[in-house]
């Protein structure tokens, strides 16, 4: 927790009307956690209600509090955690006063949980048989032979065909989206009233996110289950849930029916929030283009260079800056015994693309597409099998340490992950420094002032300088990678993910940077994402891959707007919030 | 800071998050002093606070106060037999006023004894456990650093000398080396090498992977350069901690070899392994001469391990937190 930001306004945490009893009463709770320095207050003044059969979604970023809500409703809150004022009352049962012995038989029976990250919560050395009838026969309600059918039927629900033989597979057999579908399946085993599902989907790619929160929604809906649903995207939250409660720094500042919230929020965080979620962002590019108003779409929303028309539809005789010819990598089947082998992999196949100065091309597709490989191709971080990359008409080489150095001024990489990207032990000027050092410029004297330059430009204080990456927010890491990037002065610079493991306003503070820099410096950018509501506000050419090729690629506008291929329009489809009505300014 | 901010992130608006860099300036001046905190320094501290860490270090610290301050704390000088006329064949007196802890075959003063075998114990573990180090980083750093054929060859070698009992191996390298001090420090030292190379190696390769590594890569850095300010630093974390464990099983296995007769050198020398070897033969009729030396080597391997344990603890990425 940050303590030096002046707190928020508080807005209205609001209760439902009173008259029908709610299944779940949650009022002035106030968690503390006793950490290192002292107690901690993680949620303070929460009140809601959650009526039998609705769902209700809590929105927040890290840190908000909103998984501490859900842990003090499951009576699951680590040993340091108490909630120290409030109750939470479900079916006029005082939760938070019931000792573990009592709460233990309403797991399961009355409260369900639908854990965050599917890779992790499955035991990996039980099969999913017995992970799900364990739960069956520990809750009472089948067993033996029962429990088997009951099993098949639950995971036949879940929507994973050929139940009977899956139950004897193990998690590892399964793939992500098939894992998170078991764990709605235990959740749901005993028939729970209220479901609480932790950002159930938050580690899953976009068209299985859909395919498993559909399931979940109908699953729920045929057993009349609450669901309380945990989520940071805004847009998710409105599409799934009838009313959303949006937590701040451990306060509830706003609550109430979804489509009010996003047509008439109220809380200035609320505002910010709708403004930076990306989904939403791209569903009001996309009323505003029905409309006919294509001026009407804010700046905020389009920050492509070229408002989302292709590049060289008006420079058509300018060559690319890049230009890349079909690349391929076949990465060799792992060894299989002593001369056996796993056939090889083909992660990338025939990917060509241009890429023209000062404007953006976005490759998105999901995990294992490889877009990442492609990107670390045209880094020159990894070789191709065949195919090349023209840097203005010439082939790169990096055969020698004097070519490879001065491809390395021009093409820059910011990667996904700001924890990992950054030696943890270099301070942030060191850090900065580095690039300056190795390709030699200047005098000690104007590597520091230029240090201090880019840390400006980036937006972050000089006195960050002497700080280690440890004592950074994400976005402060994120801030530091792209500085370290443009030390160079490089043409173009690769994003791989650079966005994807940060907080919405975080990513939107980051995705204006990144605009207003192109802008500024004249920036070429290669954008690797698998989130198509950030590809469609800042790409200019989109390329989407599926299974190492390129299924289809052209002008944003025209991929999202008549998307050709089955593959595109089935993931424009699962960016959530598709179909929300949303307050458009101007028109 | 303003004129280069993007509209979008108004940092005065209530309500912001902490991005970017929040409110900074109202961080008082000593604040910041701790800012400049490395991922060492903050070991450190988190040291200070660890009681178990502070008992390894006072265990560590007085052993080496005797052992350097020997000469002037040591009733009687090292190869001294003082007691010598009170030796008898079934007789070897206790302790007494004159010699606090007793007196052992050969008529030395015990306390002595212990206190001069501190220095050749300490040195014994610190110089072999410095060889096992150097030589091992030098190893795992050629493993690590080159992939192919290097890599194999140095992890062969390493399977090779793991696949023979290190006590074994020692008492080879002992017996071949001659019957010193320091053929006890090169057998004890040359046994740890495959353990630290081995160490260093899969540290490095965990470490290479980092994106940090390939960003360093993509600013045209040498793969000298990278390896040796990136990686190496990174990963010799697990070494460390490892060298302070073997600082405690190199004063056992000295006094292992020693008391295999390995060790050499006159049996006044003092020695903590070849005290007890000494006294095995006199164990019927003074065993307290096999427990003090006993204890003295099993209380400085407690300390060296605390503190171990406490420094990996302390270097635990996962202890790793957000100021």
């Amino acid at each position: 927790m940050n303590a030096d930001v002046p707190e928020a306004p508080i807005g209205g945490g609001t209760e439902s009307t009173p008259g029908t009893a709610a299944l779940l009463q949650v009022r002035d709770l106030e968690v503390t956690f006793t950490t290192d320095a002292g107690p901690t207050v993680a949620v303070s003044g929460v009140s809601f209600d959650i009526h039998r059969g609705q769902t209700v979604a809590v929105v927040g970023e890290s840190g908000s509090g909103k998984s501490t809500i859900a842990a003090a409703v499951l009576g699951l809150l680590p040993g340091n955690g108490r909630v120290t004022a409030g109750t939470v009352t479900l079916r006029e049962q005082r939760l938070d006063t019931m000792s573990a012995r009592r709460l233990q038989p309403l797991r399961g029976t009355v409260l369900g949980l639908v854990p965050q990250d599917p890779m992790t919560n499955l035991n990996p050395t039980a099969t999913i048989g017995r992970q799900l009838i364990e739960t069956l026969e520990d809750t009472g309600t089948a067993s033996g032979a029962q429990a088997r059918e009951a099993a098949t039927e639950l995971l036949t629900e879940a929507g994973i065909g050929q139940a009977q033989e899956r139950l004897r597979a193990y998690p590892h057999q399964f793939s992500g989206g098939m894992r998170q579908r078991t764990l709605i399946a235990i959740g749901l085993s005993a028939s729970p009233e209220l479901l609480v599902a932790d950002e159930p989907t938050s580690a899953l790619d976009v068209t299985v996110q859909k395919v498993v929160l559909d399931r979940m929604e109908a699953l729920t809906a045929a057993r009349g289950t609450a669901v309380m649903l945990i989520t940071h995207d805004l847009g998710l939250a409105a599409e799934r849930a009838s009313h959303v409660l949006v937590m701040y720094r451990g306060r509830l500042v706003e609550s109430g029916p979804a489509l009010e919230l996003l047509t008439h929020p109220r809380h200035e965080y609320t505002k910010r929030l709708l403004a930076a979620a990306p989904s939403l962002a791209s569903r009001r590019i996309q009323i505003a283009k029905q409309a006919g108003a294509e001026g009407a779409v804010e700046g905020a929303d389009l920050l492509s260079a070229t408002d989302g028309r292709d590049q060289h539809v008006t420079d058509a005789g300018a060559a690319p800056l890049i230009r890349v010819q079909n690349l391929r990598k076949v990465f060799p089947g792992a060894q299989r015994g002593l001369f056996g082998r796993e056939p090889d992999v083909v992660a990338v196949d025939d990917v060509s693309f241009d890429m023209h100065r000062g404007s953006t091309v976005a490759i998105v597709g999901e995990s294992g597409s490889g877009k990442s490989t492609v990107a670390r191709m045209l880094l020159q971080l990894l070789e191709p099998t065949s195919g090349q990359v023209l840097l203005e008409g010439e082939p790169v080489q990096a055969r020698s340490q004097r070519e490879e150095i001065a491809f390395r001024r021009r093409v820059q990489p910011v990667f996904q992950d700001p924890y990992s990207s950054l030696d943890p032990l270099f301070t942030v000027f060191r850090t900065i420094e580095e690039p300056l050092r190795a390709h030699p410029f200047g005098s000690p004297k104007e590597r520091a002032a230029r240090v201090y330059e880019l840390l400006d430009q980036v937006a972050l204080p000089q006195s960050m300088a002497r700080r280690y990456p440890a004592e950074l927010s994400g976005g402060q890491r994120q801030r530091v990678a792209i500085a370290r990037a443009l030390a160079l002065q490089p043409e173009i610079v690769v994003c791989d993910e650079a966005v994807s493991a940060l907080d919405v306003i975080v990513q939107s503070q980051i995705l204006h940077l990144l605009a207003d820099l192109q802008e500024r410096l004249g920036l070429t950018y290669l954008f690797i994402s698998h989130d198509l509501a950030v590809v469609r506000q800042i790409a200019d050419h989109t390329c989407v891959m599926e299974q190492g090729r390129i299924v289809e690629q052209g002008p944003t506008d025209v991929v999202f707007d008549s998307p050709a291929e089955a593959y595109t329009q089935r993931l424009l489809a699962a960016i959530p919030g598709r179909d929300l009505e949303l307050a458009v300014p101007g028109s | 800071m303003t004129s280069t901010l993007p509209a979008a992130e108004p940092p005065s608006e209530p309500g912001a998050p902490p991005e970017p860099g929040g409110a900074d300036g109202a961080r008082s001046a000593k604040d910041s002093q701790h800012d400049g905190a490395s991922l060492w320094q903050q070991a450190l501290r988190r040291m200070r606070r660890n009681p178990i860490a502070i008992v390894g270090a006072v265990i560590v610290a007085a052993f080496v106060l005797v052992a350097v301050l020997a000469p002037w704390i040591a009733p009687y000088p090292a190869q001294a037999t003082p007691g010598r006329d009170l030796i008898r064949p079934t007789l070897i007196p206790g302790p007494s006023a004159e010699f606090p802890l007793g007196l052992d075959r050969f008529g030395s003063d015990v306390l002595s004894q212990l206190i001069w075998g501190a220095r050749a114990s300490l040195i014994i573990g610190v110089v072999s456990t410095l060889l096992g180090l150097f030589g091992g980083v030098a190893l795992g750093l050629l493993a690590g650093a080159f992939s192919g054929w290097v890599d194999t060859l140095a992890m062969r070698l390493v399977d090779l000398m793991l696949a023979i009992p290190s006590l074994l191996l020692a008492v080879s390298i002992a017996a071949i080396a001659g019957q010193n001090n320091s053929s006890i420090i090169i057998a004890i030292g040359v046994v740890q090498i495959p353990i630290f190379a081995r160490l260093l190696r899969g540290s490095m390769l965990q470490q290479r992977n980092q994106d940090y590594v390939l960003a360093a890569r993509s600013l045209g850095l040498t793969r000298g350069t990278v390896t040796m300010s990136h990686v190496l630093p990174n990963s010799l974390g697990p070494v460390i901690v490892q060298a302070t464990l073997v600082l405690a099983t190199a004063v056992i296995e000295a006094a292992a070899l020693s008391f295999l007769g390995l060790g050499g050198g006159r049996p006044t020398e003092a020695e903590w392994g070849r005290m007890l070897t000494g006294a095995q033969a006199e164990l019927a009729l003074a065993p307290q001469l096999a427990i003090l030396p006993g204890l003295c080597i099993s209380i400085t391997a407690l300390g060296f391990t605390l503190l171990g344990e406490s420094l990996r603890e302390a270097l635990d990425p996962r202890m790793r937190r957000r100021r």
